[in-house]
């Protein structure tokens, strides 16, 4: 599966309490905490961003909080992937279970804010103005979870498996 | 090879002999958490997945303790669809109200955790319960839903990354000062992916709540769990609270880490993690003279008796310094009342502090005490991230209960010796 978008830079760790503030989190509204992402920093983000743009960012995106409303925020927007240097570990389950994937690898550094990128999730290649970039390979075990529709799917299909 | 105290919890609960970091394993759970704000998403994907029952309706435990008591209509809505659940599927563990605390102090007072568990949470604090020797780790709400359903979820096994304490405590130190110490050393992710393990002479004579205090921020440095051996003071304090079986496990002395510290803890004095990360970490001496507007003590980092005794202690015939907030949340409400007991709530009270109920409130931002535009707090809480309590120009300084009671005297940053 091949993704094109064009680039929004974001830092080093970026915190759940960025991409969703928690003074949002009693909504489960998809819309609603779309159009909060980001707020701290860029508050302008949710109005700008295109569905199909892709956020770039540094080391640790995503620490912080366990809320699921991060990876849904996100996704709410129409952004269909994030390449970050590394990922926090709870948002990295969130995001694959909520069926937004990530790449690790350094993008960071090599392009600018608007630049277009190509990235190729199955192989991890990411293509940018003909420079190619290898992301670490999505695990095995992940990938077999987003062939499954997710974790909620893989679930239901045992569920069914029961009954 | 030997094995870690991690690694042997989880090959226990996956019905295996050994496993090595890297490896994913399907573990069973003992127990699964979830609040007022990650509850709701987890019991959408409950109805959506067509789950008809939980696995044990006494090892699921919802606790109401974000934006409660209830701020505003959302909120109230989320607790009455969280309440009418835990009826309808008959699950005992449901605290609101009077009942309710913050989850990572109540959990561990109601003997809810054990040594040897593994525990999930959809909140990231979910690893303050390694304190008891649980394997406890936070995930999000579709992963706790899965643990909700199935009893069981998937595991990256992770590599140990081993503190080794020893020396003797100074006057006014805690395990949030000895935990600011070791994220300031590693950073916000210098254990990404990896357990936190605290070893050494110095833990065996560390408080539990020192201990709870230490392991809940062990997510700050990036952690998927921190956990501490299982000693006397442990057994003392599960003795009358656990009521189920529990296995005690410990590290072998061969057992690998990636990395392994020492820690000389009779050089530690007290830390404050400035704005706008936990690993910003300074010595409380060397910010004198910042003013503050507030200082929060409590949270699920420190809520607990031994906090309010120290800032009891330090507030004694003081007053806090005219413009300062000073807010204290027990955590709990066993807390709350053992504080008033013990005398507590008149001193504090007499300083001019606000006694909050129970909640986690101003920690997140929630409510109790959010702060304007360029409004700087000092706040035993664990995260200091931009916006945390309030305005994105606002600021939070995290440090313990000594060096936040004795700010909120002085009305700027201040060492607790300052003062006592
Ligand atoms: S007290 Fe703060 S950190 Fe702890 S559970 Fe509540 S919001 Fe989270």
């Amino acid at each position: 599966m091949t993704l094109k978008g064009k680039v929004w830079k974001f830092g080093d760790n970026i915190d759940t309490d960025i991409i969703i503030p928690a003074r949002y989190l009693a909504s489960t509204d998809p819309k609603e905490l779309g159009s909060h992402c980001m707020e701290p920093v860029a508050p302008d983000f949710p109005k700008k961003v295109a569905a199909g743009d892709i956020i770039v960012a540094g080391s640790n995106f995503g620490s912080g909080s366990s809320r699921e409303h991060a990876p849904i925020a996100i996704a709410a927007l129409g952004i269909p992937l994030v390449i970050a240097k590394s990922f926090a570990r709870i948002f990295y389950r969130n995001a694959f279970n909520k069926g937004l994937p990530l790449l690790e690898a350094n993008l960071y550094d090599v392009v600018k804010e608007g630049d277009v990128v190509e990235a190729d999730l199955s192989t991890g290649i990411v293509t940018c103005g003909g420079v190619q970039i290898a992301a670490k390979p999505i695990p095995p075990f992940m990938l077999e979870l987003i062939d499954a529709g997710g974790l909620i799917g893989y679930l239901r299909k045992q569920l069914e498996g029961q009954r | 090879m030997g094995m870690t105290i991690t690694e042997k919890i989880l090959a226990a609960h996956a019905d295996r002999e050994y496993v090595e970091p890297g490896e994913i394993v399907d573990a069973r759970i003992d127990l699964a958490l979830a609040n007022d704000i990650t509850a709701p998403l987890s019991l959408q994907e409950f109805a959506r997945v067509g789950a008809t029952k939980v696995f044990d309706t006494e090892r699921v435990v919802f606790v109401m303790d974000h934006f409660t008591p209830n701020k505003d209509i959302p909120s109230a809505e989320n607790c009455k669809t969280i309440r009418e659940f835990s009826k309808k599927y008959g699950i005992t563990h449901f605290y609101e109200g009077g009942a309710c605390g913050v989850e990572h102090a109540l959990l561990p007072e109601k003997g809810l955790v054990g040594p040897g568990d593994v525990v999930i949470g959809a909140d990231s604090h979910t690893c303050t319960y390694g304190a008891l020797g649980a394997f406890s780790t936070g995930v999000g709400s579709t992963d706790l839903t899965y643990g909700m359903v199935t009893g069981s979820n998937w595991f990256k096994v992770p590599e140990s990354i081993k503190f080794v304490c020893s020396g003797k405590w100074q006057p006014w130190i805690t395990g949030k000062d000895l935990i600011l110490h070791i994220i300031g050393m590693i950073g916000v992710d210098g254990a990404l992916y990896a357990s936190l393990e605290f070893a050494g002479d110095a833990i065996s004579t560390l408080s539990m709540d020192s201990r709870l205090s230490a392991a809940n921020m062990a997510i700050e440095a990036g952690a998927k769990n921190g956990i501490f051996p299982v000693d006397e003071t442990t057994l003392a304090y599960i003795r009358d609270r656990v009521k189920r079986p529990y296995q005690v496990f410990q590290s072998d002395p061969d057992a690998r880490y990636r990395e392994v510290f020492e820690i000389d803890v009779s050089k530690l004095d007290s830390k404050v993690a400035c704005p706008f990360l936990p690993s910003n970490v300074k010595d409380a001496k060397e910010l004198k003279g910042i003013r503050i507007d507030q200082a929060v003590i409590g949270s699920c980092t420190n809520g607990r008796l031994e906090d309010m005794r120290i800032a009891a202690e330090i507030l004694k015939g003081h007053k806090v310094a005219k413009d300062v907030r000073c807010i204290v949340i027990p955590a709990t409400p066993a807390i709350y009342y053992e504080s008033l007991k013990k005398g507590y709530f008149e001193v504090f009270l007499d300083a001019g502090c606000i006694i909050s109920p129970p909640t986690c409130g101003p920690c997140l931002g929630g409510h109790m005490g959010i702060l304007a535009r360029g409004e700087r707090s000092i706040s035993t809480t664990n995260r200091n991230f931009v916006g945390r309590m309030g305005h994105p120009e606002s600021e939070v300084y995290l440090s313990g209960p000594a060096v936040a009671a004795a700010s909120a005297i002085k009305g700027e940053i201040a060492h607790p010796e300052e003062i006592a």
